[in-house]
């Protein structure tokens, strides 16, 4: 497959070279990438699965190690461990009932199902998706809707695998790999379109005649607005500039071509203006598992500045910035420096160093994110809603399993 | 007064103990002395508490605080205040007497006339005073001067206090019986509004009088405390008379006042321009020297502060010199530095400016048929008004001008032009050497101690006063390392970083969103400010009240270094009433704002709560380079 090799070079490279902008067309890119290596993924006849999960879990690694700091590439290869885990099992559970439906029981698992109704594959499969996810908010009515319909809950996927592999062997191959294939283009649809589906939840969070700040440049939050300034509200925007890229500065122009009432100030003055602020709306670079954020530099200070006055510090992030992991020293392993030369010239301060005597001495030090800890955060608003900074962690075991946390290590997985 | 009603206003009363000792107890105890009727027995000296300041250096500056409130404009804030003070006493009883001073300082007197309260007493009055002394700008040049000033005021001074005992013994009598007393003081309340006027208008006459009764009153003042005990019994009988009585002293107090009456109501901070007030915004353009073209695109949260397109000033400034025949070269010079930013910082505009002056003063000849006093003040006054356009004042300027108005309105009629001319130079050059340098010494000299090896000491954009700290602790030979923070409206924070890595000082420099990724690190920070306001708000560049406040996220303290002479006796909640709006970026929409305000809270300033009147600060170290950790 050296086709897939070079794509994985290629990205690699383009990872190491920061070259791609913002964590939704990483995750955009990542996806497509692990399609891509999936589809051209041989199948074995055997452990169809463990090879296929093996196989992306080996590109991960390597597209991960490229640029650590980009966390969306992770989340990303997590998410799609989960999905090849879940189709596989959704297939298991469907050949099962097909099992249970057309040969009856030769099995001691099959002995409980006999007696409820036989269902169709689909709501087999389906219940069987809903059953690898812990119970959630979401799922509260469905689930007892499937539970009444199926008094007893597929419960042992796994188990029965290896027999019914053995009996499908050939069709289930292409069949899983269809699915994943399947699953992963709803991914890529799911990460496209998450900036209109954030957008849509705009109107409940803004009223007319608010004042919003926020800082920096994010295209969730360009989009939020819009949305709720095409549905006729009118409301102020304070654009804090971002130094030291001054992004902020773009999205102001933006925003201002867009007809909303746009004031920028610079990054100094949030302080000043968080008082007449009722809102602080922010996008963010990563969600990590304790609700904690990575974001762009400068709004720890913006959200302090708001826990001060009391405004709320919301933040928007579509589902595939969600990581599940735990930070741990966010301002070290999880930040990068970048150039001084975006502060200042190279050669403004050279003739004043003196290196043989090696006193006076000058760093310049150009951090591109801040974290932001979760009792900060008033609110995260993804797709699926708005969450509190401590539900995080159930929206992540909704999005990944736990298998994936660790993608470096070789796991020996149940399946 | 029975000790029942003392003791809860003592409780309520949170006025710090000793504000009222440096200023206003001996006020009360000279005046109070005499008259103090129903407490008569202890003596005075026994009222004295160990703090207090003998009287004869303050006793004008005291009674020029009491006469004030009658006559200001600004009457109903003192009167307010005084009130407050009151109705913790007793309302019934001295709430409407309050807008005469007359009665309010008797009543104070009598409670300080028992030794054992005298605190609770004092507060009372020194409530009051602190509240008439704001509308005078009562920085503390001014107050000091007070008690320069030659004889010739001292004298009508003693005066006043000699006409002011009789109403304070009358009232002191009816202290016995309260009912006689809330009688009086309605009946003066009717009075009060109405008599404003009047009381104005016979304060020239009274001043006259009071001139001649000058030297009466020196000895008067000596048998005050026999007559008054005497009167305390024969006076009951009339009280209306004690109204009317009451009325003549105040105005004679404020008659004797006048020069510096007048002169407190120019130079007392007038209500600022509002810039949203169109009819106000018309008159001052037509009195404009310099025409500014408004910004096209105002921010509406702004609109009361002047928004101007930036840049616009200069040419046409260059253009109309030899048409602004009023504007001195040296001060015309100035602006334009301002205006051009060639001359930032709080100091150093302040001296650019004070040197001005003072070239202006040299050059200065007093036209025929005109005073000196009175001319030069005016012509001081257009050169403020030509700075003013050329950049808004800093309020370390604003207190720099205040001096030198008074200076002008204290020279003695007798010196000659010259001699006033070299006086007011002194003046300036001692204001500068004194208030300025030297405090940056005494700042530097105290701020050191707090640097330690191995610190990593955060700073924020550029000032003087902190750049003197680190420079005088890396010439001791302490080891830090120094974090520059900086931010875009004026990046003056790179100054800074050249001047200190030119001396050899490791720095690190990074910028303000930066900054709390740097504050691990961070051991002390160490900010400047443009202004300490009365409640305790650090006014500065804009940025420090974020650096304070990730300082204080990281309990990292925070230092902040002020001259005393900055300090003002504003109060200020936010920083969009009043502020300066920089230029905006011709990329950007709109404003950015060049100052702010650092909230207390963050910056670690000991200086409690300056609820204090800034009169206080003059018995504080005079420079106050105040820190503490925040816990």
């Amino acid at each position: 497959m050296p086709d897939v090799e070079a794509h994985v070079t290629d990205f690699v490279n383009l990872l190491k070279k920061h070259k791609i902008e913002g964590s939704q067309a990483t995750a955009k890119q990542t996806a497509e990438l692990l399609r891509t290596v999936i589809s051209h993924q041989r199948l074995p006849h055997t452990n169809q699965v463990t090879c296929l999960l093996n196989a992306v879990r080996a590109v991960g690694e390597q597209i991960i190690d490229a640029n650590p700091i980009e966390l969306a590439v992770g989340n990303i290869v997590r998410r799609v461990l989960h999905i090849i885990r879940e189709e596989d099992h959704s297939l298991a559970t469907a050949a099962m009932a097909g099992l249970g439906m057309s040969a009856g029981s030769d099995d001691e698992d099959d002995v409980e199902r006999d007696d409820g109704p036989v269902l169709s594959a689909a709501a087999v499969a389906a219940a069987a998706r809903s059953t690898l996810r812990p119970p959630s908010l979401q799922t509260l009515l469905e689930d007892v809707t499937v539970l009444n319909v199926v008094p007893p809950t597929p419960s042992s996927g796994g188990e029965s695998e290896g027999r019914s592999r053995s009996v499908e062997k050939s069709s289930r191959g292409r069949k899983l790999k269809h699915d994943v294939i399947e699953a992963i283009n709803e991914l890529i649809q799911d990460i496209t379109s998450c900036h209109e589906q954030i957008a849509e939840q705009a109107v409940e969070h803004i009223h007319q005649n608010v004042v919003i700040l926020t800082l920096g440049s994010s295209k969730t939050v360009l989009e939020f607005l819009c949305a709720a300034k095409e549905k006729k509200r009118s409301f102020k925007v304070f654009v804090a500039e971002g130094a030291p890229r001054y992004q902020g500065q773009l999205l102001a122009k933006e925003l201002a071509n867009r007809g909303l009432q746009t004031t920028v100030i610079t990054d100094a003055a949030t302080f000043a203006m968080i008082s007449r602020v009722n809102m602080v709306i922010v996008g963010a670079h990563a969600v990590m598992a304790n609700g904690g954020v990575i974001a762009p530099v400068g709004l720890r200070m913006v959200s302090l500045a708001a826990q001060r006055h009391a405004v709320p510090f919301v933040v928007l992030a579509g589902s595939h910035k969600l990581c599940p992991l735990y930070p741990h020293n966010p301002n070290v392993q999880l930040n990068t420096l970048r150039s001084p030369s975006e502060l200042l010239d190279f050669g403004e301060f050279s003739d004043l160093l003196d290196y043989s005597t090696g006193a006076g001495s000058l760093e310049v030090v150009n951090p591109v994110f801040d974290y932001v800890p979760p009792n900060l955060v008033s609110l995260f608003i993804t797709e699926t809603g708005g969450h509190n900074a401590s539900y995080m962690y159930r929206l992540i075991s909704d999005y990944y399993s736990a298998n994936d946390l660790v993608i470096k290590q070789t796991p020996a997985t149940g399946n | 007064m029975d000790p029942s009603r003392r003791a809860p206003r003592a409780a309520i009363d949170p006025v710090p103990k000793f504000r009222q000792v440096g200023f206003f107890a001996p006020p009360e105890r000279s005046q109070s002395g005499p008259p103090d009727p129903t407490h008569s027995s202890p003596p005075i000296s026994s009222s004295l508490s160990p703090v207090m300041i003998p009287p004869p250096r303050h006793l004008s500056d005291n009674l020029l605080l009491h006469a004030r409130p009658t006559v200001s404009p600004l009457r109903p804030d003192s009167s307010t205040a005084a009130a407050t003070a009151g109705t913790s006493f007793d309302a019934a009883d001295f709430f409407p007497a309050l807008p005469s001073p007359a009665p309010s300082s008797s009543y104070s007197s009598r409670i300080s006339g028992e030794g054992g309260f005298f605190n609770g007493g004092a507060r009372g009055s020194g409530a009051k005073v602190a509240a008439s002394s704001f509308p005078r700008g009562g920085f503390d040049l001014t107050a000091m001067k007070a008690s320069v000033v030659p004889a010739s005021e001292l004298t009508t001074v003693s005066v006043v206090n000699d006409s002011l005992g009789i109403p304070e013994k009358e009232k002191g009598n009816k202290g016995g019986g309260s009912s006689v007393e809330v009688k009086d003081q309605s009946n003066s309340s009717k009075q009060q509004k109405p008599k404003t006027s009047k009381a104005e208008r016979r304060a020239l006459q009274e001043a006259q009088r009071a001139a001649k009764a000058a030297a009466k009153a020196e000895g008067n003042k000596a048998s005050g405390t026999a007559a008054s005990v005497n009167a305390k019994s024969a006076k009951a009988v009339k009280p209306a008379q004690k109204v009317d009585n009451a009325a003549v002293a105040a105005s004679e107090k404020k008659g004797a006042e006048i020069p510096p009456e007048k002169d407190r109501k120019k130079d007392a901070p007038q209500p600022r321009m509002q810039y949203d007030d169109k009819s106000r915004v018309e008159k001052a353009k037509r009195r404009a020297v310099v025409k500014q073209t408004e910004a096209r695109n105002r921010v509406e949260l702004f609109r009361h502060l002047p928004q101007y397109e930036h840049g616009s000033q200069l040419p046409d400034l260059e253009a109309r010199f030899f048409h602004l025949s009023p504007v001195h070269p040296a001060v015309y010079k100035v602006g334009l530095q301002y205006l051009t930013g060639d001359i930032s910082g709080a100091n150093a505009r302040c001296i650019a400016m004070l040197q001005a002056f003072q070239e202006a003063i040299k050059d200065y000849k007093v036209p025929l048929e005109k005073t000196l006093v009175r001319d030069l003040t005016a012509k001081v006054s257009s050169y403020v008004s030509f700075l003013i356009e050329c950049r808004p004042l800093s309020i370390s300027m604003g207190n720099a001008i205040r001096f030198l108005k008074s200076r002008i309105a204290k020279l003695p009629l007798t010196l000659s032009e010259s001699e006033a001319k070299a006086s007011l130079q002194s003046d300036i050059v001692r204001f500068i050497s004194e208030k300025i340098i030297l405090a940056n010494k005494v700042i530097v000299k105290h701020a050191v101690t707090k640097i330690r090896d191995g610190d990593v000491l955060l700073t924020y954009g550029s000032s003087s006063a902190v750049e003197m700290i680190l420079l005088h602790a890396h010439e001791l030979g302490r080891q830090f390392r120094v974090v520059v923070v900086d931010s875009r409206p004026k990046h003056r924070g790179q100054l800074l970083l050249r001047r200190l890595v030119e001396k050899g000082l490791s720095c690190t420099y990074t910028h303000i969103n930066a900054v709390s990724y740097i504050m691990h690190e961070v051991t002390r920070v160490f900010l400047g400010a443009s202004s300490v306001l009365s409640n305790g708000t650090v006014y500065s560049r804009v940025g420090t009240a974020c650096v304070a406040m990730v300082a204080h996220a990281f309990r990292v303290p925070v230092i902040v270094c002020c001259e005393a002479y900055k300090f003002h006796e504003r109060v200020q909640l936010d920083s969009i009433c009043s502020n300066e709006l920089g230029s905006p970026d011709k990329r950007a929409c709109n404003c950015k704002r060049i100052w702010e305000r650092t909230a207390l809270p963050y910056t670690g300033v000991t200086i409690p709560r300056i609820t204090k009147p800034p009169k206080m600060t003059i018995k504080m170290p005079k420079e106050l380079t105040r820190s503490a950790s925040l816990e």
